[in-house]
């Protein structure tokens, strides 16, 4: 390029992206979801990895989900600019331009699977391709606009990382690995109705079809609580399982009777009083899922750290 | 003769540019490290001459 772009206004224009950018593109925050869970996969799983290998692998799989982020803000620039939590993403805000964010998207989803293929095993590699398939086309392109199961179905996408992990240390799928998968599906719905719920008027605006634009905010309460039973059914449930532990138990009897009570106050309440106090306990909802997911994610990590360490910890074992 | 301050679109440019080289240099070090761990590993083995020419 010339030297008489000098002059050219500073103002943000495509093409003249910072680094930072371009890391926004990758969904920082939703990468060390990503992270986290996959860690907690690859260390509970058994078996030994080389901490290098395992380092890599866990660095593939964040950059294959920044890879369907890129892809999925791409696809979506025309509803992330008029929604305001979404309006200052790099596409939507002009920075980037759309052929750029879906070139990088491409570039890093490719490379990835091959890096991930390369460095674990192709069920790992497959797994990831697979995951970065399902965000940005089944999720992205297909349901997210269509139906109001956007969220349920398309939680699927965010729930496979842990199976990833567990997948780069041991070649196969497990029923533990399943499990973690079954986790995040089944927390990712009332996580996401509970930001519905108090992001009032973002979907509508945009025409996405969330619960509570299809079916009314009455129904999406009800369904918060549906899933939020099954959730603790299933996350109480696999204390007992080869990934709990007594850790584990502890953790998710406080954080399950937490979010429970959470989903039963959101079901008791209409609009009315939810207005009323600024949507206080929906917000609290939003927020203790973020601390319930880490938290359980925590305590399999914990509890593989203390069965390598031989003091009890993951295992069926434990409890006989 | 001064030099003219250096306009805004230009430290962008090189923050990008610094960011890319870094993880380039970042991943020529992933790589690195990926081979020593695979070529230290017990499963590791080098395939003899003679069996390669099998194929």
């Amino acid at each position: 390029m010339s030297d008489a772009s000098i002059d050219t206004p500073a103002s943000a224009q495509a093409g003249d992206a910072g680094f930072g950018d371009f890391f926004a593109l990758l969904k920082p925050r939703v990468m060390t979801l990503v992270v986290f869970t996959a860690l907690a996969g690859l260390v509970a799983a058994p078996g030994a990895i080389h901490p290098v290998v395992g380092f890599a692998a866990i660095l593939f799989i964040a950059v294959g989900g920044g890879a369907s982020g890129a892809l999925n803000m791409w696809w979506d620039a025309d509803i992330d600019g008029i929604m305001k939590r979404t309006r200052r993403r790099p596409v939507p805000a002009g920075r980037i331009g759309p052929d750029e964010a879906f070139g990088f998207g491409m570039a890093l989803a490719g490379f990835s699977v091959v890096m991930l293929g390369l460095a674990t095993n192709l069920l790992a590699a497959g797994l990831l391709a697979f995951t970065i398939f399902f965000y940005v086309v089944i999720y992205s392109m297909w349901l997210k606009r269509s139906t109001p199961q956007n969220i349920v179905i398309g939680g699927a996408a965010g729930a496979f990382p842990p199976m990833i992990g567990w997948a780069a240390v041991t070649g196969g799928v497990a029923m533990e690995s399943v499990l973690m998968f079954a986790l995040i599906f089944m927390w990712t719905p009332p996580h996401f109705w509970a930001l519905a719920l108090f992001m009032r008027g973002d979907y509508d605006s945009a025409g996405v079809p969330m619960l509570t634009v299809t079916h009314g905010r009455r129904a999406t309460r009800i369904h918060i609580l549906v899933y939020t039973v099954l959730l603790a059914l299933l996350a109480v449930g696999a204390a007992f399982t080869q990934i709990g532990g007594p850790v584990y138990l502890a953790v998710a009897l406080v954080f399950n009777a937490l979010f429970l009570r959470d989903a039963v106050a959101i079901w008791r309440r209409d609009e009315a009083m939810a207005e009323a106090d600024n949507y206080r306990v929906e917000k609290r909802a939003f927020r203790l899922s973020l601390w319930y997911l880490f938290a359980h994610f925590t305590a399999i990590l914990a509890g593989a750290a203390l069965s390598g360490l031989g003091i009890g910890g993951l295992g069926i074992g434990v409890w006989s | 003769m001064s030099f003219r301050e250096e306009h805004e679109l230009h430290k962008r440019r090189f923050g990008r540019n610094l960011g890319l080289g870094l993880v380039l240099a970042g991943f020529v070090a992933l790589v690195f490290g990926l081979t020593v761990a695979k070529v230290t590993d017990d499963d590791f083995v080098v395939v003899p001459a003679q069996q390669q020419e099998g194929y």
